[in-house]
């Protein structure tokens, strides 16, 4: 079966930072935002909307194949599920060296200090759908397969197309 | 779809509806909350600013990103701007409803509203003499200056006693001029002014001592004089009083400036005769909201329900007129009536809607116009679609129109009747129950749960608002319902043949709750914050309950919230609200959403403060 990921759609992110908060509320003990806010230490995020070049663009680990950070970790702290293709740490397992911080292209490997372990987004295993997706209002973040991401990018493609051929001029 | 109506509601009649709403797929606040999860937690937490452009800027809750916005401040400063701003509006609402009023009467009095008159020239006495003045002229002129001036006192404020007034002089938040406190809210909060979270709330419990010993109070005075203080009566509440063969006039909002006149149209012989003819048995005026509580509790004007059922009401289809003035009127009104034959009447050059037919109100024309309204609604009548009706057959029977006044009546003449049963303990205490409703509880879950514990812990409500309605609906204000109290509050009940639950009037009435904690006070010679008394708002949203929730923790009262107001972002002025607040004003806020335990919050309070007035 194909798996669903977490997809951008990189035009469409108005920068509230919803799916942040709703990803440290997710990760916190108390799981709600009244309660998390005063929880020691204060949960943290695992994805980041940043802007560059005039365009904001939330920032989501990729859960890639052959994932550098899994490769990097020499304690096996970091390693990918074969089957959802999940990649995750184990907390108990991490010295806190940072390699997967380094090696990570996208920098979304973050570190929780006080423990000194390395955070990372976990897809939000124990819901259907994750936090993030969830917390998004723009539609800019999409938990689908990759299949059905393509659809709806193409989609939108041909009805940017079609919009173009039929205006006037 | 049975198990989510019933996650929305608890009125049974809002049930129904809804689940007709549901049928014919019409959308309502419910499904639009729904739409709007999750709701933004910058928000939620008040740590967005968006006072300047140099941003918005938000506060990063979690200690990673922005700590303080473009202009260095922190979430102190933000939380506490922002929760002025909202004390300004609520205490603006307030307030300019009390011009509108306000100015009725001066133009009653110098005989250019012939559609007035004076229902109460004994109350209109008292205030001359109140305001040291020497005729009705004079007193309108003394009350509209108050809303523009620059120096206290504002009159109604010595009402409250002495210690109270000397605290507030002390701390610098004795009101100083009704407007004045609202738009220096507005300068203090705009970009680089006040930044002290202290100085800001100081400012914020002096606008809404402004609103509550002033707007409110003026508002809530003066519609006695014009349109008469209101006595015990009894009348009905729900969506049932909604007749089949009769045309229904729904008067929607705050003001009873209007819906008085309504009332007098649909009394008009004239009028009934016209409605006769097309088709109809008669016209009957029903009332939403706080205009409901007016019409309500003065005319007997029976009651549609409270701030959620608006949407349902005209659901019903035999809803031929909705007429609507200022504050909680939802826009959603216009595309819902379109899908119906009702007409969405607005009334105020304040508030118009997309989807509404305006038909301009001014004091100087208000019984026509009041009459082209139900003109309006009577021809309407024949336009229903008999497929698209359907009226809930629930209605409760309630006494209302408990003012101050009439509560001293019903005691003999004077408190002490009540002052007894409470060191008796028989009373055990008073409960000040009012609000809003807000989808994110179940319609009236949370006012009538937390005002049966209380009853049943013997402790007197008294209610306004939508609790008020809710009150209504459930059958708790009517004097049977003291089977549902206390042993001690069952009795004092049966002995004066009232309800457990006094039905004090609208939002702005909460003015009376003020003037009843000042007499009690005064009488036992302590200050409103000794008195074994509560308040809570279980159900708010409006920025109004903003205001009254902090001119009540103001004046002395311990007010307990069931919705978490947008301040958790600042600890410290969370702290402030929720503790540091008592060692100030001898008052504070509580948030408790699970109306059991907030009603236990109240309870222990008034228990504490009875053990230190030496009470058993």
């Amino acid at each position: 079966m194909e798996m669903k990921e977490v997809f951008v759609r990189l035009d469409r992110c108005l920068g509230c930072k919803s799916c942040e908060m709703a990803c440290a509320v997710e990760h916190s003990t108390s799981k709600s935002l009244f309660g998390s806010i005063s929880e020691k230490p204060l949960p943290i995020r695992r994805l980041y909307v940043e802007k560059a070049e005039g365009q904001n663009v939330p920032l989501v680990c990729r859960h890639c194949t052959d994932a550098p950070c899994v490769a990097v970790c020499r304690t096996g702290a970091m390693f990918q599920d074969t089957v959802t293709g999940i990649v995750d740490r184990k907390k108990e397992k991490c010295v806190g060296c940072w390699m997967c911080a380094m090696i990570c292209p996208y920098g979304v490997i973050g570190r929780q200090k006080e423990a000194r372990v390395a955070v990372k987004c976990d897809r939000c295993k124990d819901l259907d759908e994750p936090a993030c997706v969830r917390a998004c209002p723009a539609g800019t973040l999409v938990f689908a397969t990759e299949g059905e991401f393509m659809e709806v990018m193409r989609k939108a493609a041909a009805a940017r197309m079609a919009r173009m051929a039929l205006s006037p001029g | 779809m049975a198990n989510e109506v019933r996650d929305r509601s608890i009125d049974p009649a809002s049930q129904e509806m809804l689940e007709v709403c549901q049928r014919a797929g019409l959308e309502t606040a419910w499904d639009r909350f729904d739409r709007q999860q999750p709701q933004c937690g910058f928000g939620e937490l008040g740590l967005c600013c968006r006072n300047c452009n140099m941003g918005p800027c938000r506060i990063d809750p979690f200690g990673e990103g922005a700590s303080k916005g473009v202009c260095g401040a922190t979430s102190d400063i933000i939380v506490a701007r922002n929760l002025l701003r909202s004390i300004a509006a609520g205490a603006a609402a307030h307030s300019d409803h009390a011009r509108d009023v306000a100015r009725t009467f001066q133009l009653v009095v110098e005989g250019k509203a012939p559609s007035y008159s004076i229902k109460d020239p004994a109350k209109l006495e008292r205030l001359i003499k109140e305001y040291g003045v020497d005729s009705p002229v004079a007193l309108a002129a003394a009350i509209l200056a108050e809303f523009g001036q620059q120096e206290g006192p504002i009159q109604f404020t010595r009402r409250a006693p002495p210690q109270r007034q000397e605290l507030w002089k002390k701390l610098g938040i004795d009101p100083r001029g009704i407007d004045r406190e609202i738009v220096e809210c507005m300068h203090r909060t705009t970009m680089g002014v006040d930044n002290d979270y202290v100085n800001l709330i100081l400012q914020g419990l002096r606008t809404a001592l402004a609103d509550g010993w002033g707007g409110s109070m003026i508002a809530t005075e003066l519609q006695d004089v014009l349109f008469g203080t209101p006595a015990p009566v009894f009348s009905e509440a729900n969506l049932g009083v909604l007749e089949p063969d009769q045309v229904n006039v729904i008067v929607h909002g705050h003001e009873p400036l209007l819906s008085e006149m309504v009332v007098a149209a649909a009394n008009d012989p004239e009028m009934i005769e016209l409605a006769k003819k097309f088709g109809s048995k008669g016209i009957n005026v029903a009332g939403l909201c706080c205009t409901g509580n007016e019409a309500l509790m003065r005319q007997g004007v029976p009651l549609a329900g409270n701030f959620l059922s608006q949407e349902l009401a005209v659901a019903t289809g035999v809803a031929d007129a909705m007429v609507v003035d200022v504050q909680c009127i939802m826009p959603a009104l216009g595309a819902l009536a379109g899908c119906f034959h009702t007409k969405f009447i607005s009334t105020s050059p304040k508030a118009k809607f997309p989807g509404a037919v305006h038909m301009e109100f001014h004091e100087e024309t208000a019984l026509e116009t009041a009459k082209e309204i139900v003109r309006t609604a009577v021809l309407n009548y024949q336009n229903r679609d008999p497929a698209k009706v359907h009226i809930p057959q629930i209605k409760s029977r309630c006494m209302v129109g408990f003012s101050v006044e009439s509560i001293v009546a019903a005691l003999g003449g004077n408190l002490d009747p009540l002052l007894g049963a409470i060191k008796m303990g028989n009373v055990r205490g008073i409960g000040a129950v009012v609000g809003c409703n807000n989808p994110k509880l179940p319609q009236d879950y949370g006012h009538i749960n937390m005002v049966l514990e209380l009853i049943k812990n013997n402790v007197l409500v008294v209610t306004t608002g939508c609790n008020a309605q809710a009150c209504a609906k459930a059958g708790l204000l009517q004097p049977e319902a003291a089977e549902k109290a206390g042993v001690g509050l069952k009795g004092v009940c049966k002995a004066l043949g009232i309800p457990p639950v006094l039905h004090m009037g609208s939002c702005v009435d909460i003015s009376r709750i003020l003037v009843a904690a000042a007499a009690i006070a005064n009488a036992l010679g302590v200050d409103i914050s000794d008195l074994p008394a509560a308040a809570a708002a279980p159900e708010w949203m409006s920025e109004k309950a903003v205001a009254i929730g902090t001119y009540a923790v103001g004046s002395g009262v311990y007010t307990v919230l069931g919705t978490m107001p947008p301040v958790l972002g600042s600890s410290a002025v969370a702290a402030l609200l929720t503790s540091g607040a008592r060692d100030v004003v001898g008052a504070c806020f509580a948030v408790e959403p699970d109306p059991f335990k907030a009603a236990k919050l109240m309870i222990d309070h008034i228990d504490g403060q009875r053990k230190k007035l030496g009470l058993a």
